[in-house]
């Protein structure tokens, strides 16, 4: 059975509103996970209005390749770490990335085995080429760093931008000479430093800005789907392209908001890591030392407390502390105490990261609130329990204008009564920056591993029921 | 016969307004889902494999682009398979309150 090019069309306009319909449905946890039935409903048809089609007369590729892919991605996505995500969003962006390269160069030859370029359809394979090679080695990179394979510093030298903008001309230019002159040559060169573009990009930003990058190789990978789109006139890649990449654009946009900076700062900024100097005020609080306290203090405070807020960062997911956090939740709601979560935008390594690792823990989603909900809160909060953030949590965003990370809108841990801060050690968070809350009166740090801390504090409250 | 509309021109139609839509749609997104709405992009990013099915699926154009085809398939597949999952995995351990 061979569909015609109008009733292929048809399938597709299907599976794009299913897409749409998948994406809306994340509006809400609850009714999210028949969005991504929508999604999975959406690519089927996709696939096998493809297959039906005209153009496709040789399966065995097709086959070997799709049985490859499912068996790979069913065993990754089966197996991997919830802590583990942002890796693998990483890698599977420099999939799609060097997939829509592989389609680019494919197409080419194809069109060129029946005689059909011009410089129009050069140019849309070069865009394609281009975006998906960027992506591609881009993500390849963000994984080095998230998977600690690569120093998570940012990586700096002297007219590294000057270099970019070169290796960006000559791309371009080589970009327009294929499209000219249909040269193989320059299409393989141009696709050599758009690869090369797409690490020379992404090694000066730094390991703290992970989010923003993530975010970003999602909007990339969606534009080279779209461009990819425009090459073989498909308007469900056009579609679908577009849709992921506003989704990456709005996600960067919001985790920037969310450090008050703008992405041309993260883009070419590099922040993080380099030891960061002692501001003023940092130096003075420094002066005053910092007051520590046992499990049990804590232990002590919260069984009585009215209400606990517990912040979590990225160091409660190195940890896997969000199991023990749960069974703390339990033994203080059982002696009537409220907890809640407070969750920062950038808290973790890529958006709404810290949201997945509770919900892992089977902490419902009721009790876990953003930023933005629960700041008001902080002043009637008995106790707040920092876990592995920090960053987010420093006063000196609004207090300290010398402060790199002023102007960021913060949790307002510290105006809560009593705040304990579970450290490993008295190291800066990944702004390099000193957190001006560890010297407030009212706050303690307690030493030592997260999740051995909150497995101490547990044991106790359990010992000390009655 | 009229002028007809160059394809490159409706092409960009859509995009344009595909974008309007991903605006609105994303904008909805609950924060808290922001890890899922990734992983779900990512899967439905997978759509280059319908330009990939197109580049391996036709023998005239030689075994070399074949095999091209053939590696696009297996790595966009990877992304649709892998990225469905996960977020299915994702979305099934958020729960409300008892």
């Amino acid at each position: 059975m061979d569909l015609s090019v109008n009733q292929q069309a048809v399938a597709y306009l299907v599976s794009a509103v299913l897409f749409i319909l998948g994406l809306k449905g994340l509006t809400h946890p609850a009714t999210a996970r028949r969005g991504n039935l929508y999604g999975m409903l959406g690519m089927l048809i996709a696939i096998v209005a493809t297959l039906l089609g005209r153009e496709v007369q040789s399966y065995g590729f097709i086959i070997a390749g799709i049985a490859g892919g499912a068996v790979i991605g069913g065993i990754v996505a089966m197996r991997i770490q919830m802590t583990a995500m942002p890796q693998l969003v990483a890698a599977l962006h420099s999939f799609v990335g060097l997939a829509a390269v592989l389609v680019g160069i494919g197409t080419f030859f194809h069109k060129q085995a029946g005689g059909l370029l011009n410089p129009l359809l050069m140019g849309e394979i070069s865009a394609g080429v281009v975006i998906g090679a960027i992506t591609f080695t881009g993500s390849v990179i963000a994984f080095g760093k998230l998977q600690g394979l690569l120093s998570g510093a940012p990586v700096k030298f002297k007219g590294q931008h000057l270099l970019n903008a070169l290796i960006g001309a000559a791309a371009v230019a080589l970009a327009v000479h294929f499209a000219m002159t249909g040269s193989l040559l320059s299409l393989l060169l141009m696709t050599l430093l758009a690869l090369t573009i797409g690490v020379t990009l992404i090694i000066p930003i730094g390991g703290a800005d992970m989010p923003v990058i993530i975010s970003m190789l999602n909007s990339y990978s969606g534009w080279a789907a779209a461009a990819t789109g425009f090459t073989l006139h498909n308007n469900l890649l056009i579609i679908v392209g577009a849709l992921v990449g506003c989704s990456g654009a709005i996600l960067s946009f919001i985790m920037c908001k969310a450090m008050n900076r703008s992405i041309i700062n993260v883009v070419f900024g590099g922040f993080g890591s380099d030891g960061g100097s002692a501001d003023s005020a940092g130096a003075q609080a420094a002066e005053k030392g910092v007051k520590s306290a046992a499990v049990e203090d804590a232990v002590y405070w919260m069984e009585d407390a009215g209400r606990v807020i517990i912040v979590p960062g990225y160091g409660m997911a190195v940890a896997q502390a969000q199991h023990a956090l749960k069974e703390l939740m339990e033994l203080l709601t059982a002696r009537g105490v409220e907890v809640k979560f407070g969750i920062h935008p950038v808290a973790g390594r890529m958006p709404g990261h810290m949201n997945v690792l509770l919900a892992e823990a089977d902490i419902p989603y009721d009790q876990v609130l953003e930023m933005d909900e629960i700041n008001s809160e902080f002043p009637s909060t008995d106790v707040v329990l920092v876990v592995g953030a920090n960053d987010v949590v420093n006063p000196a965003a609004k207090e300290d204008p010398s402060s790199p990370i002023y102007g960021m809108p913060i949790l307002e841990a510290g105006r809560a009564r009593q705040v304990y801060f579970l450290k490993r050690s008295m190291r800066p968070g990944y702004s390099g920056v000193d957190n001006l809350l560890f010297y407030q009166d009212n706050t303690y740090l307690v030493f030592g591993d997260a999740k051995d801390t909150i497995e101490g504090m547990n044991a106790a409250l359990k010992g000390g029921g009655h | 016969m009229p002028e007809a509309l160059d394809p490159s021109l409706v092409a960009l139609y859509v995009f344009v307004l595909a974008c309007f839509i991903g605006y609105w749609v994303i904008w909805g997104v609950t924060p808290s889902l922001h890890t899922p709405l990734v992983a779900l992009t990512n899967a439905i990013s997978g759509i280059v494999l319908v330009g990939a099915l197109l580049v391996a699926g036709d023998p005239e154009s030689g075994i070399l682009v074949q095999l091209i085809g053939f590696v696009a398939v297996l790595l966009a597949s990877i992304n649709v398979f892998g990225g469905f999952l996960v977020t299915h995995r994702m979305l099934s351990m958020f729960k409300k309150k008892k």
